[in-house]
């Protein structure tokens, strides 16, 4: 009894203790949120949450033969919790919980993750396969701050034009299929459901309305915000549906509910393999697109877990698998040689840096204009957000 | 008549009550309550993160929007076309059950009208996807007819959510047709009223406040539905999608617009309340 009221009083005291600490850090500058990267990594914690995309942790569960993780727990001894993110925007608001250690953020959420302190800054000397990723994506404005990257870039796509060759006789290669044209397919364009896609707009009136003067699709002024927007809803009116589950493009792709509108290789591939008779392309004015960067948590309970995490799905054998499965270009340049298909990096471009010249990844548009701009004031994403439910009406 | 209470027995009742009590009003009331101050909040527009500072900017905004007046509107009569299709279908169809039916075909029509409640929501919204889509078997139906289907829109949401909810409209409507005395339809016959005269002055006020009660389930259960718009609804928006795509961006935002459909579902239990439907509560 009484050494129960011991340790009663003790747990008291470290409580008190930590609600010092808590309230001396709350005090501390800015500059300390977001955590430090760590020195040297210890022992594995025996466990580790992660947030991904799907598709990209892997367990055998969707198919058998796809399968890393298994592998990973295996090696590390890190039993591996895997939550499948179907936005951004769910990113975002998971990481915020503190519950996950790592992440396979996009571009459009990592600049969010770093500016709210969610996402620490990643010292890229424990992650020994980092020296192979291809150099054009390091220390790139969407996953790197003050020259610090905040994680490990594990691959790239870019937001292709997809169409059905049976509905869509006159092969497009231009974004105007979707927009100034989309009325000859008249509720049945689709567009990707969100309001980062308000920069495929953006980027399709860089070139039809060289006037506005957008020099970068997610740098955009009120003004050319508000070309945007009309020109999408303009768009709204031959929309089908929006779509932002792939699985609801897919079989809308399938069915003839949807005949053209933006897409993603992997998605591509799949129609394909279900025998719709689909083409994606790049069109002429180069595409969004997307670069997806494994982030660790500021509040990581697993950090050394999530170190062996971030170094195995980059290493160059399983980032060829990963990057094959969900169709993406990978990230290691010596995956290249792991691929099963010889051909993959060259389908999708991925030492191709010409390609990706072309294609603007998707980043948090930022009040502060990231085209470079200081006379003018950029639109913030929740700008964009809202921009987004007025287009869809 | 019941023992007066002694000390011991109202501490057992005490005892009894005090958890789904604190239950009610801690996390279930509280929560609530804890959502609409939040609506009084901002969000910082950057890192999405909230700011604990008092105001009515959310609430401002949602009143002068004009497309969230839009939403708003489309949602209420959303949930209203839900509630008037499943009142036409369940009134026939539980007067069936109830009345015309003989004794060995009631079980089965209302295992009938139940099982669907077995299957899940999503395998049924999807099963509709299917169905209303451009290859699918409602158009096939339609065809011979010189007619399309209603392809994704707010037609096919009303259809869904009328499906959806049919049981839970059928039910009460069943209820209160098997307790209306068989004594008041004879009574109403040997006065000479017709058939169409008795159901309409002998029946229908019987059912109305059962047809009231499961308009509360259909129509409250649409105003918040989200994922059947997001499945068969094409570039249909309701507030529920507008709530979910701002839960992650702007919480304070997603708060006060989730107070619209709390106010609508006020504004409706009350008119229903005056209506008479929930005096058996």
């Amino acid at each position: 009894m009484r050494k129960r009221k011991m340790s009663a009083w003790r747990s008291a005291a470290a409580i008190c203790a930590l609600l010092l600490t808590a309230a001396g850090c709350g005090s501390g500058n800015d500059d300390d949120k977001g955590g430090h990267a760590p020195d040297k990594l210890g022992k594995g914690e025996g466990k580790v949450n992660i947030i991904a995309w799907a598709g990209y942790a892997e367990d055998g569960s969707n198919d058998p033969k796809v399968d890393w993780v298994h592998p990973f727990e295996k090696k590390t001894g890190c039993q591996v919790n895997t939550k499948t993110a179907g936005t951004s925007d769910e990113m975002v608001s998971l990481m915020k919980t503190g519950q996950y250690d790592t992440v396979s953020a996009s571009g459009d959420a990592t600049l969010r993750l770093i500016a709210s302190g969610d996402a620490a800054p990643v010292n890229t000397k424990l992650v020994p396969n980092y020296r192979d990723i291809f150099p054009a994506l390091k220390q790139q404005p969407f996953n790197s701050k003050d020259g610090r990257m905040y994680g490990i870039p594990h691959g790239r796509g870019a937001n292709l034009l997809m169409y059905r060759t049976d509905k869509v006789t006159s092969a497009p290669d231009s974004w105007r299929a979707v927009f100034d044209d989309a009325a000859r397919y008249d509720g049945h364009v689709t567009a990707y459901d969100s309001p980062i896609y308000i920069a495929d707009a953006a980027l399709y009136l860089m070139q039809a309305k060289p006037s506005l003067g957008i020099k970068n699709p997610y740098a955009l002024d009120q003004k050319q915000l508000d070309a945007a927007v009309a020109l999408l809803k303009k768009q709204h009116k031959a929309v089908g549906e929006y779509w932002s589950d792939y699985q609801k493009e897919i079989t809308a792709f399938k069915g003839g509910d949807s005949v053209i509108g933006t897409t993603w290789q992997v998605i591509a591939n799949l129609t394909k393999a279900e025998k719709a008779p689909v083409k994606a392309v790049l069109p002429k004015e180069g595409a969004t697109g997307w670069s997806d960067t494994w982030m660790v948590s500021a509040k990581a309970e697993h950090p050394n877990c999530a170190y062996k995490w971030l170094d195995w799905i980059v290493s160059p054998k399983v980032n060829a698998q990963v990057a094959e499965y969900f169709g993406e270009a990978p990230s290691n340049r010596k995956a290249c040689a792991e691929t099963s298909a010889p051909d993959h990096c060259a389908i999708f471009h991925a030492d191709d840096e010409k390609y990706f010249q072309r294609v603007h990844f998707w980043t948090t548009p930022i009040k502060q204009c990231l085209d470079g701009r200081k006379d003018a004031d950029c639109t913030d994403y929740a700008q964009w957000t809202r921009a987004w439910t007025e287009v869809k009406g | 008549m019941p023992a007066a209470p002694t000390p011991g027995s109202r501490l057992r009742l005490t005892a009894l009550l005090a958890p789904p009590l604190l239950w009610l009003t801690l996390a279930y009331l509280g929560s609530l309550a804890v959502l609409l101050l939040s609506a009084f909040w901002a969000t910082d527009s950057f890192t999405s993160d909230v700011v604990r500072t008092w105001n009515t900017d959310n609430f401002h905004e949602l009143l002068t929007t004009p497309v969230y007046r839009t939403i708003a509107l489309r949602t209420l009569s959303i949930a209203a076309a839900v509630t008037v299709v499943d009142a036409l279908l369940a009134l026939p169809m539980a007067f069936f059950m109830a009345r015309v039916a003989g004794r060995g075909w009631r079980r089965p029509l209302l295992v009938a009208v139940l099982t669907p409640l077995w299957a899940g929501y999503l395998v049924k919204a999807y099963a509709w996807r299917v169905m209303l889509g451009e290859n699918g078997v409602v158009g096939a139906a339609l065809a011979p007819f010189g007619l399309h289907g209603p392809g994704y829109g707010t037609t096919a949401v009303v259809i869904v959510l009328a499906y959806l909810w049919l049981p839970y409209m059928i039910l009460p409507v069943y209820a209160a047709l098997e307790r209306l005395p068989e004594r008041m339809l004879e009574a109403s016959a040997d006065l000479g009223a017709g058939t169409w005269r008795t159901l309409r002055s002998v029946v229908l006020p019987a059912v109305r406040p059962a047809v009231l009660a499961g308009s509360v389930f259909t129509f409250s259960l649409s105003l918040g539905d989200y994922l059947t718009v997001q499945i068969v609804g094409g570039k249909t928006q309701l507030l529920g999608n507008v709530i979910a795509s701002q839960v992650t961006l702007d919480l304070p935002m997603a708060a006060a617009l989730s107070a619209v459909p709390v106010v609508l579902i006020v504004c409706y239990l009350a008119a229903v309340r005056r209506a008479g439907a929930l005096d058996s509560l």
